[in-house]
């Protein structure tokens, strides 16, 4: 798969062609916990750059997820509605929660690289 | 006010747990495994937590105490057989619930589990109904364990023979390491288990046995998902001062002879609920599909009015869906009674249910 940005909320979004591949990060999920309900949202949605896009539950609380970057819904990964226990799996990987029609590819190029993204976790520790 | 720390607080730390600020204590909520594992080997094998931070309270006295104490507590402490325990609750004049409790006969008197965050604010009123002649203490220098799960009973009988004898809701001294201590067959988990009573510099050495029996810890998380489970009322939560028992669907809790002559804190009020019925009682409800409705979750009737509130609510590990209580106007309460929860805006669909939603069997 292409390259990975992070954003400080705890998603990932990789891109290919003018699709982007957005989910959360593992370090989110072990922040989470057990994660037990997840809702993506529905094609053809319009979502904003760190706009509430996505809910993730664990058993302890529920979390929004957000989009990175701004775009249209293409689709909403339904494996991980049915299985949300999939998302603990391979959160970087299969367990992707939306994909998106990219509007402006600069904000993806804002976002942080991978050994930014790890620096950002080390220093702020939750 | 200084942040609490049970006597295990270092050795949770070592085992990798996650704490939490519970009741002025840091307490683990999970460990390594997390909930859902932490969960299903309690149900599955056994368990054990640190509830080292509930009140270990012990009342000494004559028979006068018995008398003293159902003024605030409406068990039938008269009659209460040496080593049996009732789950019971402290009201105040209106039947409020202060506290929601599990009340033993000792030898010398009685010893109360409070919870963590009630417990001084319980000693406090119950000492305001004591005579000077009675004597009362929280002790702080026992810890409490619970071995929790279908195990329970054949690990702790190799280390402390005689518990299995127990049966669910009485207790006893067993000897341990020279110490004196006071298992009950009791727990919060709806599984067969322990608490045991144990002196804080003891507790470590109870600690490696378990492990040395591959009892894994559990935290606070998994002690809400099983109680939740099992039915059971999280004080603060389900339950507070402005809740009386037969709302909350407890009259079970009240003893017979008690709702027949009274004498408790609010009796006149639980008098007339118990004859002419609350206006809202609390139910299980199940949601539909996978959304969870979680505390504060207001509930609708099929056609739209607002007929309640949710008061705990998560995913099952072993019911394998959204579980949640709360309270409901009791046109609704009926079981199967269709209902609609608001989640994040939006209604979703679910149904009243029959409580507990796990069931178990205990040894009786």
């Amino acid at each position: 798969m292409s390259e990975k940005r992070f954003s400080k909320k705890h998603e990932w979004v990789s891109i290919e062609g003018d699709t982007a591949t957005v989910g959360i990060t593992k370090h989110a999920t072990e922040m989470l916990g057990d994660i037990v309900f997840v809702e993506v949202p529905e094609q053809g949605k319009s979502v904003e750059k760190e706009g509430q896009a996505a809910v993730v539950e664990s058993t302890k609380a529920a979390s929004d997820v957000y989009s990175p970057i701004s775009g249209e819904i293409i689709e909403g990964n339904k494996s991980i509605v049915d299985d949300p226990g999939n998302v603990n799996s391979d959160p970087e990987g299969a367990s992707w929660f939306f994909k998106l029609k990219v509007k402006d590819k600069s904000e993806f190029d804002s976002l942080m690289n991978k050994e930014e993204y790890d620096k950002f976790v080390a220093e702020n520790p939750s | 006010m200084e942040v609490q720390k049970t006597a295990l607080y270092n050795y949770h730390k070592n085992l990798g747990a996650k704490f939490v600020s519970f009741a002025g204590y840091e307490m683990p909520i999970q460990y390594k495994d997390g909930i859902v594992k932490e969960h299903i080997s309690t149900r599955t094998y056994a368990g054990f937590f640190d509830v080292s931070h509930m009140g270990q309270f012990f009342l000494e006295g004559d028979e006068t105490l018995a008398v003293a104490l159902e003024k605030i507590i409406p068990a039938d402490l008269q009659s209460l057989k040496l080593n049996h325990s009732k789950y019971s609750f402290l009201l105040n004049n209106e039947g409020g619930i202060i506290d929601d409790l599990i009340i033993t006969k000792t030898p010398k008197g009685f010893c109360i589990i409070l919870n963590a965050a009630c417990k001084d604010n319980d000693v406090k009123q119950i000492s305001q109904i004591l005579d000077t002649k009675h004597k009362y203490f929280l002790d702080n220098n026992l810890s409490l364990i619970a071995l929790q799960g279908p195990k329970a009973v054949e690990i702790l009988e190799k280390l402390i023979p005689g518990v299995a004898k127990l049966k669910f809701m009485t207790g006893d001294y067993f000897k341990f390491d020279d110490e004196n201590l006071y298992i009950t067959r009791s727990g919060y988990t709806g599984e067969d288990g322990f608490e045991i009573s144990i002196p804080n510099l003891k507790v470590e050495k109870l600690m490696k046995f378990l492990n040395e029996n591959k009892v894994h810890p559990v935290g606070l998380g998994a002690r809400d998902t099983l109680r939740l489970e099992a039915g059971l009322c999280l004080y603060g939560h389900d339950l507070n001062e402005k809740i009386n028992p037969i709302e909350a669907n407890l009259k079970w809790a009240i003893a017979k002879r008690r709702r027949e002559e009274g004498g408790f804190n609010g009796w006149e009020k639980i008098k007339d609920l118990i004859t002419n019925g609350s206006e809202k009682k609390r139910v299980g409800i199940l949601p539909e599909g996978r959304i969870i409705a979680r505390e504060n979750t207001k509930v609708f009737s099929e056609t739209g009015d607002e007929i309640g509130l949710i008061t705990s609510g998560t995913f099952g590990p072993s019911v394998n869906a959204p579980v949640a209580m709360g309270y409901v106007n009791k046109d609704f309460a009926e079981v199967g009674t269709k209902i609609q929860l608001e989640v994040r805006g939006k209604k979703h669909g679910g149904k009243v249910s029959e409580l507990p939603f796990f069931k178990k069997s205990y040894v009786k």
